[in-house]
């Protein structure tokens, strides 16, 4: 990764950290679904970047998304699980042969289908962390499990209308 | 020796993954702990002048129902005070000190709100430069809102009655039985008042107001009305009532905060005697 590369993977960030605390903040589609479009940052991070760097970088956007939201620590820690598990999966999910140096796994590089089955299971896994940490000692398992599915399936959603409106084909951002 | 190290530089990464988990977990407990202290939240003066820029663009937006609410509120006001209002032929009474005052109100804004979550805050344009302090109540004109956590030089996060850990002490208008006020997490227009005796006759549409035992509220602010009567499953002695707020949670813009000047005699009182206090 370039100096460059590290600019523009900053700038996105950044881009995506402001969307969700001024648009995203008080949205959740029925009370059910909630938008966590900074995840969007993470997922893209090419394959190339090693598990701790990528945990430092999740722990502190989630981190500082927690402090505007007063959730201390509920978006770190979920954050932080899907850093850890992202390389892992990537991995798992990759073709065989694994990815190229310079690939990162966006909509317009690995295909529709593809980014689907990438992206979704780790969406999940994070808002099922989120949501555990959230209802703890309150809410039902049922609850929590629901918020989960809808809450991954409209992130999905919107990082790929996003991505769709605001990426470039050739190069992932423009 | 030396295949520990290897062993350890292997897991290096899951080392460092157990280390963050056990810090946000670490900071999740500590935040939510009602009488711990929070480091990092809105009250934060940096955060708080950056939702203050938000909620300056988007309660743009709500003035014309803000000016609307306040001059109904004035109005109603206006009509009290003119009742009260000593006449030329009237003589002033040394009141008693059970009537006397000892409450005091400020007005704040709100300048950031949650309700999507199970602990909802508010963060509060006013802070210790204001006199706020921890422990005040939060109100506005429809009803109850919640209770400062923690306060800066000019700002203030507040526990939303949205908030699972917030207990608020409660009664039914009409009996006079108290119980406690406290939101179960699933739905933002309704709460739960608990330890309701099931021998007491509570029927839909009682009103539901604050009791005055605690330190933090005076007596008789609005929390909602009753839409449920069912008998507690998991313990039946009591009835599980549920309360339909009178508070709009979604549309907070500005609030009252109540301080009771005796709040220390009153907590000092509570402490010799070993009680401990719900809010």
């Amino acid at each position: 990764m370039n100096i460059r590369n590290l600019f523009s993977y900053g700038f996105l960030i950044l881009i995506l950290g402001l969307v969700q605390i001024l648009f995203l903040k008080n949205l959740a589609v029925f009370g059910h679904a909630f938008g966590f479009l900074y995840l969007l940052g993470l997922l893209i991070l090419p394959s190339t970047l090693r598990t701790i760097p990528l945990m430092l970088i999740a722990f502190c956007v989630g981190f500082i998304l927690d402090i505007f939201f007063q959730t201390i620590g509920m978006h770190t820690a979920a954050a932080t699980l899907f850093a850890f598990l992202k390389p892992t999966w990537l991995k798992v999910a990759s073709p065989t042969g694994g990815f190229d140096e310079a690939e990162e796994p966006s909509l317009g590089q690995i295909g529709f289908g593809r980014y689907i089955s990438y992206a979704f299971p780790l969406l999940f896994v994070y808002c099922l962390a989120f949501f555990t940490a959230d209802q703890w000692g309150t809410g039902g398992f049922l609850v929590i499990l629901s918020k989960s599915f809808f809450s991954a399936l409209f992130t999905l959603l919107l990082t790929l209308v996003v991505q769709l409106l605001f990426f470039s084909r050739k190069r992932s951002i423009s | 020796m030396v295949r520990i190290f290897q062993f350890l530089y292997r897991v290096r990464a899951f080392l460092l993954f157990a280390f963050l988990e056990f810090l946000a977990i670490w900071m999740i407990v500590a935040n939510n702990s009602p009488q711990g202290a929070a480091f990092f939240n809105s009250s934060n003066e940096w955060v708080g002048n950056a939702l203050k820029k938000q909620a300056d663009v988007v309660q743009y937006f709500s003035l014309v129902d803000d000016n609307a609410a306040l001059v109904e509120e004035n109005a109603r006001l206006k009509q009290g005070l003119m009742a009260l209002q000593v006449r030329p032929d009237s003589m002033p009474l040394v009141i008693d000190s059970t009537l006397e005052a000892n409450f005091e109100l400020k007005g704040a804004r709100v300048v950031a709100n949650s309700l999507r979550f199970s602990q909802n805050y508010l963060t509060l344009y006013k802070g210790s430069k204001d006199g706020i302090k921890p422990g005040m109540g939060v109100f506005n004109s429809q009803g109850i809102v919640g209770r400062v956590k923690s306060v800066s030089e000019n700002y203030a996060v507040a526990f939303s009655v949205l908030n699972t850990n917030l207990l608020i002490s409660a009664k039914i208008k009409s009996s006079d039985v108290f119980g406690s006020v406290r939101w179960d997490g699933s739905n933002t227009s309704e709460v739960q008042l608990l330890y309701v005796p099931r021998h007491v006759k509570a029927s839909k549409g009682d009103t539901v107001i604050s009791s005055g035992f605690n330190a933090v509220f005076p007596e008789g602010i609005l929390i909602g009305k009753i839409s449920k009567v069912e008998v507690n499953k998991s313990d039946p002695n009591y009835l599980a009532l549920t309360v339909k707020l009178s508070t709009d949670f979604s549309k907070l813009n500005y609030v009252y905060l109540v301080e009771n000047t005796r709040f220390q005699e009153l907590d000092s009182l509570y402490r010799q005697s070993d009680l401990i206090n719900e809010y």
